[in-house]
């Protein structure tokens, strides 16, 4: 249904923002109101967007304060002194922030890497070619989706500690590669390719190799986009599964590391509330820089199970 | 269907529509692109599956090295262990009592940024920033604006003359402050969902609507929510399946302690507990295998409803 929007402009990728289409959906016009209506439509948006603003408000402020001001009741929104940017570094200035952003970094970007690769590679399998038993282990991937992970924590610890892999990067990140609804929503996209570019190409004399590389993906260059999204946003931000396996803080993700803040830093809400914003930041960056494939990216990956 | 299968006017037509779908021309080689990704899947995912099935009849511990065969009895013994109770009927209010508001808020939500209003990147924005957020960040947040001394939520609510509420401390409101930060962390996702779908419907039903007289109201309740059934039902599923799974923001939110009289302890808090505090992880496994089957149920049960929905 919907993502039929998403195969249909493969071509037209992420390259051209088109301004117009961005400014308001296609038919809707809010001039359709009458001047009542849409002063109550605005007035609920802008109620909701306040409600919705309110605590990264707080936050912000809060953390640009001098400690002693962070207590002051009644609330200050501009406290007498001013404000300082000595929460954020003393943060920085500490260290391990900089070493989880680093580690959330390094293992984030290659678990999305492999996770895309292995993913699409799978998907090309099981849509393009046919072996014995593909059916069977099809099936298998799809039933992974209704695994949840947090059931496999006490066998996959036991696993590693075994495999001697507690306390690694690849402890980390091996466990996080496998995400079976990507292969499906690649799968799909897949299926819509037409088959003449490919049969063409294999008049021409290229292996499966040669078409998966130079054919299927380079026409997938927005669902390989969108799925590379929701990985890297789904792994930056995994909390139980790094919290489990790293017990060195040297080794600790960003999410991890963040919850010894708390107990560190103690009542200093100035200097919590500055980490908690520049763990927060990079995602909310990537966002404004990819809204279109972020939008995407959720609409396909959340819409794939239909 | 959607906009870019409808074919433009004056376009030369192609002579045959492209035959889509796999190619069987020397189609070989294929299982060669699927070995790694089952490698890792085999290893990590069903062999740690098995491997925690067959923990579940042991009497396992991660602090001694021996392990003892006992059959059916953690399951017998979980049945009776009136904690597992407990920690599920959290877990359900929670899903019930966040899966209502992120369901209306976030169709609410989406109805009116699709109405045309002007600055489509700024309200898409503010409401999906927080699904960006680290679920750490989150809760730090939340914990500073729940604070009952300098807490935001409380002088605004002492400043417009009402009571103040114990956030982090009531034993009435403990889990309602967990679905309060959840509902505003993650409704962005369901917000884009029905945003999507919303852009999908066609603009000439509203227009042939228009040209019969349908009002607003009419065209909402004729058109936009009927249309809307399908995604309503995946969000639904999506959201009960998500919820069932809370762990994460009340375990940062009120660590071992399970919030204020053990009142937001959701059973993979209690699955959790069992196996990396208490080490028992026969238990755990014991215990985990039973909520699995839970959520495959709901989900069957889902699917089943959903059919007969839509035939």
């Amino acid at each position: 249904m919907t993502t039929a929007n998403t195969t249909a402009d493969p071509a037209t990728a992420p390259v051209l923002p088109r301004a117009r289409r961005s400014r308001a959906p296609e038919g809707a016009d809010i001039r359709r109101y009458t001047p009542l209506a849409r002063a109550g439509l605005i007035t609920a948006l802008a109620v909701l967007a306040v409600l919705w603003l309110a605590p990264l408000f707080w936050a912000v402020v809060t953390s640009l304060k001098h400690e002693a001001d962070t207590t002051v009741v009644p609330l200050e929104v501009v406290p007498d002194r001013g404000f300082t940017l000595q929460a954020y570094a003393s943060v920085l200035a500490d260290g391990n922030l900089v070493t989880w952003f680093f580690n959330s970094t390094l293992v984030t970007v290659v678990i999305t890497v492999l996770t895309v690769a292995l993913s699409a590679a799978a998907a090309y399998g099981f849509s393009r070619t046919r072996f014995r038993g593909r059916n069977a282990l099809f099936a298998l991937t799809i039933a992974g989706i209704m695994v949840p992970p947090q059931i496999l924590i006490v066998p996959l610890y036991r696993q590693m500690l075994a495999m001697g892999l507690a306390d690694t990067y690849a402890g980390i990140i091996l466990p996080q590669l496998v995400l079976p609804a990507m292969v499906f929503i690649l799968k799909k996209f897949f299926d819509g390719i037409p088959r003449e570019l490919e049969e063409a190409a294999r008049v021409d004399g290229a292996g499966q190799l040669r078409i998966f590389l130079q054919i299927v993906l380079p026409l997938s260059r927005s669902i390989l986009a969108a799925v590379s999204i929701f990985v890297f946003i789904h792994a930056w931000n995994n909390f139980l599964w790094p919290f489990i396996i790293t017990s060195d803080p040297g080794l600790m993700t960003l999410p991890v590391g963040l919850v010894q803040v708390q107990s560190a830093f103690g009542v200093r809400y100035a200097q919590v509330m500055a980490s908690a914003i520049l763990a927060g930041l990079p995602l909310i960056v990537v966002f404004m820089l990819f809204q279109r494939q972020i939008i995407r990216g959720v609409a396909t990956t959340g819409l794939g199970g239909t | 269907m959607s906009a870019g299968t409808v074919a433009a006017p004056g376009r030369v037509e192609q002579p045959t529509a492209p035959r889509r779908g796999p190619s069987l021309v020397g189609g070989r080689g294929g299982i060669w692109f699927v070995l790694p990704f089952m490698a890792v899947y085999a290893a990590f995912v069903l062999w740690p599956l098995l491997y925690g099935l067959g923990l579940s009849f042991f009497d396992t511990s991660l602090v001694r090295a021996e392990s003892r065969f006992v059959g059916f009895d953690n399951y017998v013994r979980l049945f009776a262990d009136s904690e597992v109770w407990r920690t599920l009927g959290i877990t359900v209010l929670f899903t019930i009592g966040s899966t209502i508001p992120l369901v209306v808020i976030a169709l609410v939500m989406a109805l009116l940024v699709q109405t045309g209003v002007r600055g489509q990147w700024f309200w898409r924005f503010v409401y999906f920033a927080p699904f960006l957020l680290p679920v750490a960040t989150v809760v730090l947040i939340w914990q500073w604006l729940f604070s009952g001394d300098y807490g935001l939520i409380n002088a605004a609510l002492t400043g417009i003359g009402l009571p103040e509420v114990g956030w982090l401390t009531d034993p009435a409101v403990g889990l309602w402050s967990v679905v309060l930060l959840t509902v505003w962390w993650t409704i962005g996702f369901n917000f884009l969902l029905y945003l999507a779908a919303l852009q999908a419907i066609p603009a000439q039903l509203y227009e042939a609507a228009e040209i019969d007289g349908a009002g607003g109201w009419r065209r909402l309740f004729g058109i936009t929510l009927p249309l809307l059934n399908r995604t309503t039902g995946l969000v639904i599923v999506l959201q009960v399946l998500a919820s069932l799974k809370l762990f994460d923001q009340a375990y940062i939110l009120y660590r071992a302690n399970g919030g204020p009289g053990g009142s937001a302890t959701p059973i993979l808090q209690y699955v959790y507990d069992t196996g990396f505090t208490d080490y028992r992880l026969g238990y755990a496994s014991a215990i985990s295998y039973v909520f699995f089957v839970l959520i495959i149920l709901i989900a069957l049960v889902q699917a089943r409803l959903s059919r007969r929905s839509e035939s």
